[in-house]
């Protein structure tokens, strides 16, 4: 057993290696954990710097995007005529297919009262072409606007379409407010 | 006065750029019905604590597989936790966020202080590290699911000439450099993004990596391990802690008899066998070998840091900045707005200065040339040392675990007559 216990050079040389990366391990460790953030961020389009060019439809890694149109309703105009649902420019003003501006047909317009109509998205359908935000935003309020749908999120460590969007307008956000929604006050967290 | 008059007009232009951010084209009507707009949907982010919940059980797996390997020396209790981590940190949390991928997390914080670094990569960073340190690479052999993936399918493996082994073996050094490279200049994060198993977690993803994916799993069956021995960059790292680990999983605990039942049962082949007597005659002739190599190291460190620093450039490109400041300097003014690329058009759109543009893709270059010279002479250090490291020679008269390859998988100690 005496044999076991010397201490040679090798088992010197070792344990102070050991005991270095050790220290620098928990330096590392200590210091960025003074700035680190609790928990986790999310990534967020920051509707003001989007420019619809329709990248998060094919950039995501998943197979149908995970960034959705969002209806901001509290902005929205109720118009009958609205930019976003409707091709700009159709001849008859009816809300037949031809018509509308959706590829997919995912807005869902309803009659309220004279001439108001209330327009729904189906997320489901949404693939973030972000065509009738592009409208909405330059005819109407602008109530339409792209988001990253974070339940759908996958939180990858590096965005997909972060590194491809153009205007540079995917970036991480803080959970606590994490939809970066433009134009109104108080947004509830709704389901 | 002077004074009334500035507050008179800042709360003018205060009123009128908050009255620009409501102001809508058409403002909200007034219904006569009970008509109540309704809520904007958006889903709720999931709840941090799951976040806990992922660092606790990679905390518990990677305890308890360190005690099964050390204590238990158990295969099959080994290939159960790698099935479970392969389930859960691979296909039910999607392979995200890996200590793997976590080291680009650490190198960006570490040159980016405005970056938050989530606790989670931090802890997913440091927590192999330092097991590693005290029990060898236990968190490779079943709870990394990248390796377990690999590991589950290692059916019919093949022993390989030590010399692939030391050349492909110096990609990792090279993937490690770059990751680093472009992780530090707040550029891109390349393991996640060439991360071949990740999409099958996913069941989506680009068809190229798929394919690669699909190659390696198919190579994997094979040669065990394709992707940890020569692609992994974290590897690099553990290997490297582990050489000086305090406790190490052992074929025979010391109490070797040299019968060779062991020597094929490595499908990594990283059991090394007993050197021999007659090997250590030739000691002079390595020494000197190896005082070239030493001097032979700074020459090759300069001259790869140099021609490495030659492709700064290149490298820079993939960063967003310096390929917007690129297209800018080269788009002709009076060419048709439309056909401009969106990038253009998004950075023209956004009223920033563009001098202000081409100053920081300077400096960003600029670290990319600096960041290449060390890269560079990284690379060219690896080479000398890999060269310098064949000379060593190291008696043995026992079957032993090489530290540094050995994925403590255990599938060595079955074969072992000495319990």
């Amino acid at each position: 057993m005496k044999e076991k216990t010397k201490f040679n050079r090798r088992d010197f040389i070792n344990t102070g290696l050991r005991i270095g990366i050790g220290a620098g391990l928990g330096l590392i460790g200590v210091g960025l954990s003074t700035r680190s953030v609790n928990g986790k961020t999310t990534w967020q389009i920051d509707p003001a710097k989007c420019i619809q060019c329709g990248k998060c439809t094919t950039e995501c890694v998943l197979q149908t995007s995970a960034v959705k149109c969002v209806h901001v309703t509290d902005m929205c105009g109720y118009c009958d005529l609205c930019s976003g649902y409707l091709k700009q420019g159709s001849k008859e003003l009816n809300t037949a297919a031809e018509n509308r501006l959706c590829p997919t047909n995912a807005i869902v317009r309803t009659f309220v009262e004279e001439p108001y109509f209330e327009y729904k998205i189906v997320e489901e359908l949404c693939i973030a072409c972000g065509k009738c935000v592009k409208n909405c935003g330059a005819f109407g309020n602008g109530s339409l606007q792209l988001q990253i749908q974070q339940q759908l999120c996958l939180n990858c460590n590096q965005c997909s379409i972060a590194r491809n969007c153009p205007s540079q307008a995917i970036t991480r956000v803080d959970t606590d407010s994490p939809y970066s929604l433009k134009g109104f006050k108080d947004l509830k967290i709704g389901g | 006065m002077k004074h009334k008059i500035k507050y008179f007009f800042l709360i003018l232009v205060l009123s009128v750029s908050t009255f620009d951010i409501i102001a809508q084209r058409f403002p909200a009507p007034e219904f006569e019905g009970d008509y109540k707009i309704p809520q904007t949907q958006i889903s709720k982010v999931q709840p941090v604590f799951f976040e806990y919940l992922d660092i606790a059980v990679f905390l518990a797996t990677l305890s308890v597989i360190t005690w099964v390997i050390i204590k238990k020396r158990s295969r099959k209790a080994v290939f159960w936790i790698s099935v479970f981590s392969l389930l859960y940190f691979g296909f039910y949390r999607n392979g995200c966020i890996c200590p793997v991928g976590s080291l680009q997390n650490v190198s960006m914080a570490l040159f980016h202080p405005e970056y938050t670094i989530p606790v989670t990569a931090i802890i997913f960073f440091i927590a192999p590290l330092g097991f590693t340190l005290f029990f060898g690479r236990t968190f490779c052999a079943g709870v990394c699911p990248l390796g377990a993936i690999q590991d589950i399918i290692a059916l019919r493996p093949v022993s390989l000439k030590p010399w692939i082994r030391y050349v492909f073996g110096l990609i990792p050094f090279i993937y490690l450099g770059l990751a680093v490279l472009y992780a530090a200049t707040g550029t891109d994060f390349i393991i996640c993004r060439y991360d071949p198993f990740v999409e099958f977690f996913r069941h989506s993803g680009s068809s190229l990596i798929f394919g690669i994916g699909g190659i390696l799993l198919v190579t994997g069956i094979f040669v065990a391990r394709p992707y940890c021995r020569f692609f992994c960059p974290y590897g690099v790292l553990l290997n490297l802690v582990s050489r000086v680990s305090r406790r190490h999983l052992s074929i025979a605990n010391g109490k070797c008899v040299n019968c060779r039942l062991c020597e094929s049962a490595c499908p990594f082949d990283a059991i090394d066998k007993p050197t021999g007597l007659e090997s250590k005659k030739d000691n002079r002739g390595l020494v000197k070998k190896m005082m070239i190599y030493g001097l032979i190291t700074p020459v090759l460190i300069l001259v790869t840091g140099w021609s490495v620093s030659r492709f700064h450039g290149e490298l820079a490109h993939v960063n967003f900045k310096v390929r917007l400041a690129e297209e800018m300097m080269t788009i002709d003014k009076n060419i048709n707005n439309a056909t401009l690329p969106d990038e253009i058009k998004a950075f023209q759109s956004s009223g920033s200065v563009v001098e202000n543009l081409y100053r920081e893709a300077a400096s960003i270059v600029y670290r990319f040339y600096v960041g290449s010279w060390i890269l560079g002479g990284f690379i060219g250090l690896v080479f000398g040392l890999t060269l310098a490291r064949l000379t060593i020679f190291r008696y043995r008269d026992e079957y032993l675990t090489n530290k540094g390859n050995c994925y403590s998988c255990v599938r060595c100690v079955p074969y072992c007559p000495i319990k």
